[in-house]
């Protein structure tokens, strides 16, 4: 199988020599792909802007040692135009590309529920139907669920007792019984676990009517608990946009 | 390997972009055979570059002395102002002979995800220079990609409400190309950007 063809979310592009970009793809069927893309920063090149960070493609790829080749690219959803256009969606964007590619760290590993899960967030978000932040910490809470890391923000995450509970422990893994409440949990509003919980099991319309606050508290949860499990910093949550 | 300085030659060339070992050991032998005057004219020329070249402190672009040679030009338009990611834009621009007013060099573009917010750019010396009301247009020249137009987008939001007329530049379908060719992106931008011709 040295030619193969699939459809996958661009992630992020790095530039290679005079013209060419490594770009790292995350495919339906073949996990996260690095692929060099030749001569895609010419302006005669005819891959243009199909290789651009939040594009939807469907690539032929010749497998190379390390790295593949893309040899062509059609666009299936250009979501990159309706994300640019509004500097709060590419913040937001930007950080679910680099969580995406956190969490498939290995390469040509499938992912196939995280493929669809990224498509889904970005076409949500390009739409422009709900907050951008809002659509992010969703994409967050259940990337990380379909990564084996699901939160609870009903039972308590330690002893299972039914909640609701009012603490919220990160390194627990969501909302803690009285008993089980390690020291240092935090202690949010009732309405921001009510929101998380909307999040996560994507609620849209708790989720839309929540208030500036109970959305700051989460998204500070979410980003902690995010960290937590990836053990090390995501660059782009930093810059996003509240 | 060579002896000591030939190799240490061969290592330091090695290390420019686009130059391999086997590049880097041709240019080395090259500039052994080549005549000495040629030679230290060369290292002269890096020297000084070292040395005097800095970053124009209105601009940002390149320069040799406080502010650059276009800065400094009495004839260019003060009242349009032409926003670029880095030096070699200006360059490109100059180029076309089609632009007489003056450039901002921001030093890149808004990239969260490489860690380079607003605050990493020179946005704050664009925003100080626009508060003498001298300006009236600005051109965001950034790159036609994601994080160019992501830079665009940010500061159209943030230079608008100082009442300044803020334009972008086109994009469409490059000049001698195919029709067929281009990519979706661009030749929807082609149409939303098509323009009357006047016979």
């Amino acid at each position: 199988m040295s030619l193969y063809r699939d459809e996958g979310v661009v992630l992020r592009t790095q530039k290679l020599g005079e013209a060419d970009r490594i770009i790292s793809v995350l495919t339906r069927h073949h996990g996260r792909v690095r692929a060099v893309a030749k001569g895609v920063r010419r302006t005669r090149s005819r891959f243009g802007a199909r290789l651009e960070p939040f594009m939807l493609v469907d690539l032929q790829l010749y497998e190379g040692r390390s790295l593949d080749t893309v040899t062509q690219a059609e666009t299936i959803a250009p979501y990159g135009s309706g994300i640019v256009s509004d500097y709060a969606r590419y913040t937001s964007g930007t950080a679910m590309l680099e969580t995406a590619e956190r969490l498939t760290e290995t390469e040509r590993e499938p992912a196939v529920q995280q493929f669809l899960l990224l498509a889904g967030a970005l076409r949500t978000l390009a739409a422009g139907e709900h907050v951008p932040r809002l659509v992010l910490d969703s994409y967050v809470l259940r990337a990380l669920s379909v990564a084996g890391w699901a939160p609870s923000f009903t039972d308590c995450a330690r002893c299972g007792a039914p909640g609701p509970h009012r603490a919220v422990a990160v390194a627990a893994g969501g909302v803690v019984c009285p008993q089980c409440r390690p020291p240092g949990s935090a202690a949010p509003h009732p309405a921001t676990i009510a929101l998380l919980a909307a999040l996560l099991t994507g609620d849209w319309e708790t989720a839309d009517a929540s208030e500036g606050p109970r959305r700051r508290e989460a998204s500070g949860l979410t980003a902690a608990y995010l960290q937590w499990h990836l053990e090390r910093q995501v660059r782009s949550l930093r810059l996003v946009e509240r | 390997m060579y002896e000591g300085v030939v190799q240490d030659l061969i290592d330091e060339l090695g290390r420019l972009p686009g130059v391999g070992p086997k590049s880097a050991q041709r240019i080395a032998f090259h500039l052994l055979q080549s005549d000495p005057v040629d030679v230290r004219r060369l290292v002269a020329a890096l020297v000084e570059v070292t040395e005097k070249v800095r970053f124009c402190e209105l601009c940002g672009n390149v320069s040799a002395e406080d502010q650059c040679r276009i800065c400094r030009d009495p004839r260019r338009d003060a009242a349009v102002l032409c926003v670029v990611e880095e030096p070699k834009d200006v360059v490109a621009i100059e180029k076309t002979r089609e632009f007489r007013g003056r450039y901002h060099v921001l030093g890149g573009a808004i990239s969260p995800i490489e860690g380079i917010g607003p605050d990493d750019l020179r946005v704050k010396e664009l925003v100080t220079r626009l508060a003498s009301g001298e300006v009236t247009e600005i051109i965001l020249a950034t790159d036609p990609n994601l994080e160019g137009e992501a830079t665009a987008t940010y500061l159209a939001r943030l230079l608008k409400p100082m009442g300044l007329k803020v334009t972008r530049l086109a994009s469409g379908l490059p000049v001698g190309g195919d029709l067929e060719y281009a990519d979706e992106l661009t030749l929807g931008r082609a149409f939303e950007g098509r323009r009357l011709l006047d016979v």
